[in-house]
């Protein structure tokens, strides 16, 4: 127990709940987008493997990698676009809709897979790239400057989607749909197209998510191997309050948490796995029961807007 | 709150209807029916990519279902949760809370009730029988209470907490069942698989049909759908619920208590998930193991919304999920295409039917509200 | 708007309709006596993916080299069912296999053994068999079930006697799924073999508590090379996010279940590879006779049904691999019991 509490596990902890925590950046970043404008899409699971199985497919096939994060996004923004054809135009129940996606796109994955690679392959994924001068710094530089592209553009997302939503015309727009589409479509903003927009770039950003586990962090697919990562992605951005950054905190959060958890273990902590493995979920309640001040909900989330009532 | 305009559009069912109104409202109820069709005929086409006639699969999906009286009864075996679940799910979402921790809630009521049964295993059959379904109502109820008391306290989101009580039941139960909970017989033979013990008998919902797993937890699941539709409809708690679900504002200028009526709504939507989990134990299963849920947690919310929200609706929407369940197993073997076909099929219905179904009760609610 | 969608809904509906009543009687049902039939044909109900790279595929492919071995496809057919993890939906599957009159229906996975119980009985022209476990209820009075289990710490203590000799640390990691079943016999082997060669090593075992959750699997990886392991191993089909960590730290790694040398050629040792093919040659040839059931089968070391398979691009070095087959003599022998 007493070597728990060491420089080197606290690192360790870092490097692992970074990885850990990408695939959750990208796609609760892109749903921060979504719920801003008042779309909850739950759909991201579906989207994360639909992404994951397609940038597999095509990088495996062309045995380019970049080709394959291009097709994982494309398919993202097209799994995107049906939500938001069924959410926003259709006007269908957000929550149950995305229910439905989700199952769509494991099942479609799953076909997908079994007819085109048959049985698990690995691939060579995105190689880590150590950042000049800061990777050389004792500790800190393996722990934040040794990962791959991917790692590192989850993390560029968090400044400049603040910047985005905060300080841009577009960003105005999409908070002003979700806060009020009734004044804001009378300005002249179309909210329809707006949704479409934050719901296809959420698409996308799921799709990426999907694509980081097969081309970054774990370099193969595998059948439903997001796990249920879709759904944690979708409550991190209620814990960040649909704040950019709260949702970064979230996610490393829960990461950090599910680290600590495997190193308890590790170092042969007498608690029963099962228990352990409780922590990040107990602790991302727990901290969000407590953290002050709750941010306030866009007020239109989760409802259609249709013009020209009221 | 304008409680006979509102009245109309939720009580549609049994108010006596214009004909203009008879025409809307047997519309609005069809079109979810049609989407199950629409879904079908795109799967027609992947079935083909597949190299599967589309009839000999379709054929096999009906005959799943009513070629024999094993399909049947499955059917109903299979509706039985889900209409359970679909119950608290129309209480919560009427009460405008999304709950999406029936996998947890579910998985906790057939722990808490495995748990009575194998504890008290002396007791006789009337007493224990109960004596289970009520823990494992309790259970459901705690799981889906305590994101209701976190909503309602701390202004916790319900979808995070649910989604995060799921995870925290499915390790809750890995660790009974590895542990305290762990099959006797499994430790001596040192295979260790992750089950309970045989619940003794006394406590085994009785079979309907010899052979078949139809039980006793069907009827039951009815029984408590008419009483969900009495307590909603003719009782004040349940018209304090639906009324806080439409318009929150308007409830508290009415002096309801907003943030109690939605826990309140949380913990019953836990509690029938709870008696789905025990059902499924108690009549299905037998034991208690890894993976009970199912995935009952979430086809029971798209049952809710099928069934149009109304807990009567929900009978025969679960009675068709579950047929498609079954039928498109069947449709897997016949055909031996891949099993992931079943759940494009299923997503594809859901998308259909959320588009329809929803379209047409917002239109309705707007009509309302708006006038 | 409305009524035009209406319509064509309902032309939908009634064209499915007739379409369905068209369709050829699905599958006519007729339950044929073991014998009658020249083809022999096995139904087989997985509870996760027939291509998992774990417990399933090893059986899949059994199956697929048993149906070369008798001369394909036209003499033995193969279905199977696969993702049934939830059991009620395995059960109508196994049932559906037997009146269908499948001849041999494998129910593989032990969470089917109750709903197998009450089904054999109807059935009782059907053999079936299930695994692992090696009850086959005939204390019941049911004469129609095979069992199967393997004996999953054998090859596991072998393997750890190889993992003790090849670690340079002393410190070796097992990532498990969850405690139990097959996985719980697996590493407890691995363990004890460790031990018995090194008494000083350090085995740290985590678990991530799924079956499925490659993400969780590649972070205890991580989370057991920094803690200084150089060799690991694991089970489950999630534990192809572990191999992908081993591959980039050039950390050795023991498969299990099934060959998993193909996904990392460079740093695989060897896998525990669970044989089928002769228990289920076996099985056939019995029912062929009219032998239904009441035999339980065991893969060991010393029935072949447990075989070390060695990577082809990993030399293992001389004294291990004689380490290694000296500790499958012995297990062979009865000199050295695992305990499971």
């Amino acid at each position: 127990m007493s070597d728990l509490f060491t420089l080197s596990v606290l690192m360790g902890i870092i490097v692992s709940g970074i990885r850990l925590a990408t695939p959750y950046l990208f796609a609760a970043i892109g749903e921060t987008f979504a719920q801003t404008s008042g779309v909850l899409n739950l759909g991201v699971e579906g989207i994360m493997l639909m992404g994951a199985f397609s940038g597999f497919y095509i990088a495996s096939t062309t045995g380019s990698l970049w080709l394959g994060l291009l097709t994982a996004a494309v398919v993202g923004i097209l799994m995107g676009l049906l939500m938001a054809l069924v959410s926003v135009t259709l006007q269908a129940e957000q929550g149950i809709s995305g229910i439905g996606l989700s199952l769509f796109g494991l099942g479609l994955s799953s076909l997908l897979f079994e007819k085109t690679i048959v049985s698990v392959v690995a691939i060579s994924g995105f190689q880590p790239i150590r950042i000049p001068i800061l990777g050389n710094i004792p500790y800190i530089g393996d722990a934040l400057f040794d990962h791959s592209i991917l790692v590192y553009a989850a993390f560029l997302l968090v400044p400049l989607s603040i910047y985005v939503l905060n300080h841009t015309p577009i960003g105005l727009k999409i908070r002003a749909v979700g806060q009020n589409p009734q004044a804001a479509d009378s300005l002249g903003i179309s909210v329809a197209k707006i949704r479409y927009l934050t719901v296809s770039f959420g698409g996308m950003m799921a799709g990426i998510a999907g694509a980081s586990l097969s081309l970054a962090l774990i370099d193969l697919f595998q059948e439903n191997m997001t796990n249920g990562m879709g759904y944690i992605a979708v409550a991190l951005v209620y814990f960040g309050g649909w704040n950019p950054l709260g949702v970064l905190g979230g996610s490393l959060l829960f990461s950090f948490v599910n680290a600590f958890q495997l190193w308890l273990q590790v170092k042969g902590v007498q608690i029963p796995s099962n228990i352990a493995l409780m922590m990040p979920y107990v602790l991302t309640i727990v901290a969000l029961a407590f953290a002050a001040n709750r941010a306030r909900q866009p007020t239109a989330l989760d409802k259609p807007f249709e013009r020209g009532e009221s | 709150m304008d409680r006979p305009a509102n009245h109309r559009v939720l009580n549609r069912f049994f108010e006596k209807p214009g004909f203009k109104r008879l025409a809307n409202q047997t519309i609005e109820a069809l079109l979810p029916l049609a989407s199950v069709p629409l879904a079908l005929i795109i799967g027609a086409f992947m079935l083909l990519a597949l190299n599967v006639n589309p009839l000999t699969a379709y054929g096999a999906l009906i005959n799943g279902v009513f070629g024999s009286t094993f399909g049947l009864t499955q059917t109903l075996v299979d509706a039985t949760p889900l209409l359970l679940v679909g119950l608290g799910v129309v209480i919560a979402f009427r009460g405008g809370v999304l709950n999406i921790g029936g996998e947890g809630q579910i998985t906790v009521g057939a722990l808490a009730a495995s748990a009575a049964a194998l504890t008290l295993n002396q007791w006789p059959a009337y007493a224990l029988i109960p004596t289970c379904l009520i823990a494992g109502a309790l259970a459901g109820a705690v799981w889906g209470g305590i994101p209701g008391f976190l909503k309602a306290r701390l202004g916790v989101n319900e979808i995070l907490s649910t989604i995060m009580m799921n995870s925290i039941a499915q390790q809750f139960s890995l660790y009974l069942l590895t542990g305290p909970m762990l099959d006797p017989s499994e430790k001596a033979a040192g295979t260790s698989i992750a089950q309970s013990a045989l619940l003794p008998k006394a406590s085994w919902l009785p079979t309907l049909v010899p052979q078949t797993l139809l039980n006793a937890g069907t009827i039951l699941a009815v029984v408590l759908a008419i009483f969900v539709y009495v307590f909603m409809w003719r009782t004040t708690i349940g018209y304090r619920i639906r009324a806080v679900g439409l318009n929150p504002d308007a409830s508290r200028y009415a002096g309801i208590n907003v943030r109690l009526y939605q826990m309140l709504a949380l913990t019953l939507g836990g509690l029938f998930a709870g008696i789905a989990g025990a059902v499924q134990v108690m009549g299905v299963q037998r034991r208690m193991m890894d993976g009970l849920s199912g995935g009952y947690g979430f086809t029971g919310i798209v049952v809710a919304l099928f069934g149009q929200l109304h807990p009567l609706g929900a009978i025969p929407a679960s009675i068709l999920f579950g047929g498609l369940l079954v039928g498109s197993d069947q449709m897997q073997r016949t055909t031996q295409v891949p099993s992931a076909i079943v759940d494009v099929l299923l997503g594809m219905i859901v998308l259909f039917v959320v588009s329809s179904v929803i379209w047409s009760r917002y239109r309705a609610r707007r009509r309302q509200t708006h006038v | 708007m409305k009524p035009v969608v209406f319509r064509v809904s309902l032309l939908a509906v009634i064209a499915t309709m007739l379409l369905a009543a068209c369709a050829p009687a699905a599958a006519p049902a007729t339950p044929t006596a073991a014998a009658s039939a020249s083809v022999f044909k096995i139904a087989v109900v997985f509870p996760s993916a027939h291509n998992d790279a774990a417990f399933s595929q090893s059986m899949y492919e059994a199956l697929l080299t048993v149906q070369k071995d008798m001369g394909g496809p036209s003499k033995v057919e193969i279905a199977y069912s696969e993702n049934l993890f939830n059991v009620p939906d395995a059960a109508a599957a196994i049932r559906d296999y037997a009146s269908k009159g499948y001849n041999l229906v494998i129910a593989h996975g032990s969470q089917y053994g109750t709903s197998l119980e009450q089904i054999a009985p109807d059935f009782p022209k059907t053999a079936f068999a299930w695994g692992t476990s090696l009850d086959t209820f005939q204390e019941a009075g049911i004469n129609n079930v095979f069992a199967y289990q393997a004996d999953a710490e054998q090859g596991g203590y072998v393997q750890g006697v190889m993992a003790a000799m090849l670690s340079k640390s002393g410190v070796i990691g097992i990532t498990g799924p969850v405690e139990a079943g097959d996985a719980k016999l697996y590493v407890d082997g691995f363990k004890q073999g460790v031990l018995a060669t090194k008494p000083n090593d350090k085995v740290n075992i985590t678990y991530t508590g799924s079956f499925s959750d490659v993400s969780l699997m590649a972070a205890a990886a991580t989370t057991q090379i920094q803690n200084g392991a150089d060799v690991l191993t694991g089970s489950s089909q999630s534990v192809v996010g572990a191999i992908g960590v081993c591959k980039d730290k050039n950390v050795l790694w023991f498969g299990q279940q099934w060959d998993q040398a193909s996904l990392a050629p460079s740093i695989v040792v060897s896998s525990q590879v669970y044989d089928w093919v002769p228990t289920l040659e076996d099985m056939i040839a019995l029912v062929q006779k009219g032998v239904l059931g009441g035999k339980g089968y065991t893969l060991t070391f010393a029935n072949k049904g447990l075989v070390i398979q060695y990577n082809p691009s990993y030399t293992v070095p001389a004294d291990v691999k004689s380490a290694a087959d000296a500790a499958t003599q012995g297990i062979i022998d009865g000199k050295i019991t695992v305990q499971p």
